[in-house]
């Protein structure tokens, strides 16, 4: 057992470097793909630091099983994970700072409230502030011509979104289940508890789908329906994101408890996978809150 | 655990050590600065004479653009991170980073970054040429197509940052020796775990950012057009809520660097050691609530406006702290004057010099006069050039030679300072005339009336840039041909763990931790 004051020091690796390639190709090639050209460089760049991150992460899990990680090193990635969803928390920030500003100051603004008269009567006559905003700057203009035209209607809090507040409310409380079983040494309820957050997952993703599908061919909301689309889609679509990745990364745990990975006092793969379960539930609260309820 | 040194050119590429990432960190930010500084005289060439020159206006826009990024994020932050990869190990007694496989991928990110960047000089419509605050509508609606490859650039950047931050923060919250409590910590590593802490904070931000961009340019959501609602002042507000920390960012690991100097070659302890903690602490707190001071012209309601110069006028206090320790661990002190502690005084007189211009721009009714003039110009290079690259420039000097066990030349050393602080100071000094007088910036041409001072502002900077030259030269003698060194504390006034271990400092330092008392 590796002890405080032998910390282990990975010895070179290649798998950096690839990884940094991989990224790097990414980014060129998805200033091409946006462009119109072929997303091909786009492509090879995500397999390449797909297949690095896969290989990554096995090496980790291989050498914690071979008791290289001590528990300092263990701490590390602690922190590690830590610091990581608190930038992800910061990310969400700014989109939800871009929703509560936009909705207090600006509309009020382009309508001309004070000190912003003129910016109404020369630009933007006729505007007036509302939320939902059905009608936006463009059309108060513009009228049928407008660019940016609002949603007909929105999405209505309290049947799809509702279900899916059950949904991913009750798969945190599952995944804690999960915790709990595998700290008690229960591997047959780990694996069943964590099974079920995975498919409250899928199922969250499906119903997400089902929604986006509604806005978009039957309540013209779309991401180009003015402000409102814009952060409704965008919060969100990366919500939706976040959760397919926590689904991801709990249905690895899912595997590797099946491969009997985990014991009452070594989970932490499973551990950091549940906080950002956790997290993504938080998000999908104030989510629903800020988006749906407050915003019909 | 004892491995070495790999041979050849992969022991650069697949490194997992600290200080062979701190020695590519630095490398690279050097090459940077040699990149950002050579726009720099592309802008100053073409400032040297009104009227049109040697460049389009177009294409200056490109350059105060590129020039800005490439300082900013290519030789600035970088050359910090290089100082903290070497250092903080060293300095709280661990044997490496807490993760050294993603330290190595924190580096190699950034060239990939940079070259992207760089490439779109040469691509069709230019690079972008919106300056370095990319302000909308100019980088979403009026940009150049290569915007992008600007934004999936700082995508990488940025995570790039993150990660070596929760790198810092893990090793710092987690590494440090037996004994090595936080109030024991050196400042260097104080003002660095508060950075990274900053970095983590506000880089997801700045990816919002340019991710709204993203989305208005080529999806048609509308963040940044008040046709559909949105309001391009709103990126500006989520700019600057990334970009004001982002100066501290730059600025305290410089402060943490001169913490470390100053005492040694006054041989006295740092004056004030926990209020610098808490200055540096108090610092990172308000540099989250004074964001809005950068766009007093914007028509923020007047409330807006007294909030932000209020609480911007704040943060002189725990920074006058700090200048107050320097001058006060200065006091009474055996001072030598090495080329290290040459540039620590610089430091604090010119750094103050800048801060009290800031203190100035901070005052909104007369913020109006001053906006995007020279003078801003002129304080934001004081700070960064006199404060940051100065600072960072100290370091290698006074560490240099714990990296590679020989001794700089003195004499070279000081008059690279001095031709340094020389051209510093006529480069940047007049601007402070030019933007009270009305100059504004970021412009290829200018009235007649500022002729003579750009002349000497533009001869200035030729004598700085050419001043780099001679760091480089020093630095490559150096390690070729430098006299040896043995001493572990190199300097006689030096305190702390990096100055206990052998000099040339080992491939491997702290495999056991050491006691610390």
């Amino acid at each position: 057992m590796a002890t405080e004051g032998n910390y282990y020091v990975p010895e070179q690796s290649k798998l950096p470097l690839f990884a940094a390639t991989g990224m790097g190709l990414a980014a060129l090639g998805a200033g091409q793909w946006v462009q119109g050209q072929s997303p091909m460089v786009f492509v090879a760049g995500a397999l390449v630091l797909a297949f690095t991150l896969y290989t990554w992460f096995g090496l980790v899990i291989k050498e914690n099983r071979a008791g290289l990680a001590s528990d300092q090193l263990k701490r590390s990635y602690v922190w590690g994970m830590t610091w990581f969803i608190f930038s992800e928390v910061m990310f969400f920030a700014a989109f939800f700072g871009a929703l509560f500003y936009v909705r207090v100051l600006v509309l009020p603004w382009l309508a001309g409230e004070s000190p912003n008269e003129m910016t109404n009567q020369l630009l933007w006559q006729g505007f007036e502030t509302n939320w939902p905003l059905f009608n936006t700057p463009d059309m108060a203009i513009n009228g049928d011509a407008a660019q940016f035209k609002g949603p007909d209607d929105i999405i209505d809090p309290w049947h799809l979104p509702l279900i899916n507040t059950i949904i991913l409310l009750a798969s945190s409380v599952t995944v804690h289940f999960a915790h709990t079983a595998i700290k008690n040494e229960n591997r047959q309820k780990f694996t069943t508890w964590l099974g079920i957050t995975v498919a409250l997952g899928v199922i969250f993703l499906f119903f997400q789908a089902e929604e986006y599908i509604e806005a978009y061919q039957e309540l013209g909301l779309t991401l180009e329906s003015g402000i409102f689309g814009t952060t409704f889609f965008m919060l969100t679509g990366f919500h939706g994101a976040h959760v397919f990745m926590g689904t991801f990364m709990l249905a690895v745990q899912l595997v590797r408890g099946f491969k009997g990975h985990f014991s009452a006092d070594d989970q932490f793969g499973f551990e950091a996978a549940s906080w950002y379960w956790h997290f993504v539930d938080v998000v999908w609260v104030g989510l629903f809150i800020f988006v749906y309820v407050l915003g019909s | 655990m004892a491995h070495g040194p790999a041979k050849g050119i992969g022991r650069w590429l697949f490194t997992t050590n600290h200080k062979d990432i701190g020695t590519l960190y630095l490398w690279f930010s050097f090459a940077m600065f040699l990149l950002g500084g050579f726009f720099a005289m592309v802008i100053r060439a073409e400032l040297f004479e009104p009227g049109m020159q040697i460049v389009n206006p177009e294409f200056f826009n490109q350059m105060t653009t590129m020039h800005g990024l490439v300082m900013v994020f290519g030789a600035i932050m970088p050359a910090f991170v290089g100082l903290a990869n070497w250092m903080i190990p060293m300095m709280i007694g661990a044997p490496d980073m807490a993760l050294p496989r993603m330290n190595n991928l924190s580096f190699w990110i950034l060239p990939f970054a940079f070259a992207i960047l760089a490439a779109t000089l040469f691509m069709e419509g230019g690079a972008p040429n919106f300056g370095w605050t990319f302000y909308a509508p100019l980088s979403t609606t009026y940009a150049p197509d290569t915007v992008n490859y600007f934004i999936f650039g700082v995508h990488i950047m940025g995570i790039s940052s993150i990660m070596g931050s929760i790198n810092i923060i893990a090793t710092v919250l987690n590494m440090r020796a037996p004994g090595m409590t936080f109030m024991k910590m050196p400042l260097f590593v104080w003002t660095w775990l508060i950075t990274a802490f900053l970095l983590i904070a506000v880089m997801p931000v700045l990816a919002g950012a340019v991710t709204m961009m993203l989305m208005d340019i080529n999806f048609g959501t509308s963040f940044f057009n008040a046709a559909g609602g949105g309001d391009p002042v709103l990126f500006q507000h989520i700019f600057w809520f990334f970009g004001h920390p982002e100066v501290y960012i730059i600025i305290l690991p410089a402060f943490g660097v001169i913490s470390q100097i100053i005492p040694t070659f006054s041989r006295k302890p740092l004056f004030g050691y926990s209020s610098m903690v808490y200055a540096t602490s108090s610092i990172a707190f308000l540099s989250f609530i004074v964001w809005a001071h950068h766009m007093f012209t914007v028509g923020m309601p007047i409330g807006g406006q007294l909030y932000f110069m209020y609480a911007t006028m704040l943060i002189a206090v725990p920074t006058a702290a700090k200048v107050f320790n320097w001058i006060s661990t200065m006091f009474r002190g055996s001072i030598t004057y090495e080329t290290p502690m040459l540039f620590s005084i610089a430091f604090v007189i010119l750094f103050t010099i800048g801060g009290f211009t800031g203190l100035m721009l901070s005052i909104a009714p007369s913020d109006v006069q001053y906006h995007d003039s020279y003078f801003v110009v002129a304080h934001f290079h004081y700070v960064m050039v006199a404060g940051a690259v100065f600072s960072g420039t100290a370091a290698v000097y006074y560490w240099l030679p714990k990296w590679c066990g020989k001794m700089y030349d003195e004499t070279m050393g000081k008059v690279h300072f001095w031709v340094s602080f020389i051209g510093f100071n006529i480069t940047f000094f007049p601007q402070h005339f030019l933007g009270l007088a009305g100059m504004p910036r970021r412009y290829a041409d200018y009235a007649l009336q500022f002729s003579d001072w750009n002349m000497i502002s533009s001869v200035g900077a030729f004598i700085y840039g050419a001043s780099q030259l001679l760091f480089l030269f020093n630095v490559i003698r150096t390690i070729k041909a430098g006299k040896p060194v043995d001493d572990p504390k190199v300097w006689e006034g030096a305190e702390g763990l990096e100055w206990e271990v052998p000099t040339p400092a080992p491939y491997h330092t702290f495999s056991t931790p050491p006691d610390v008392k």
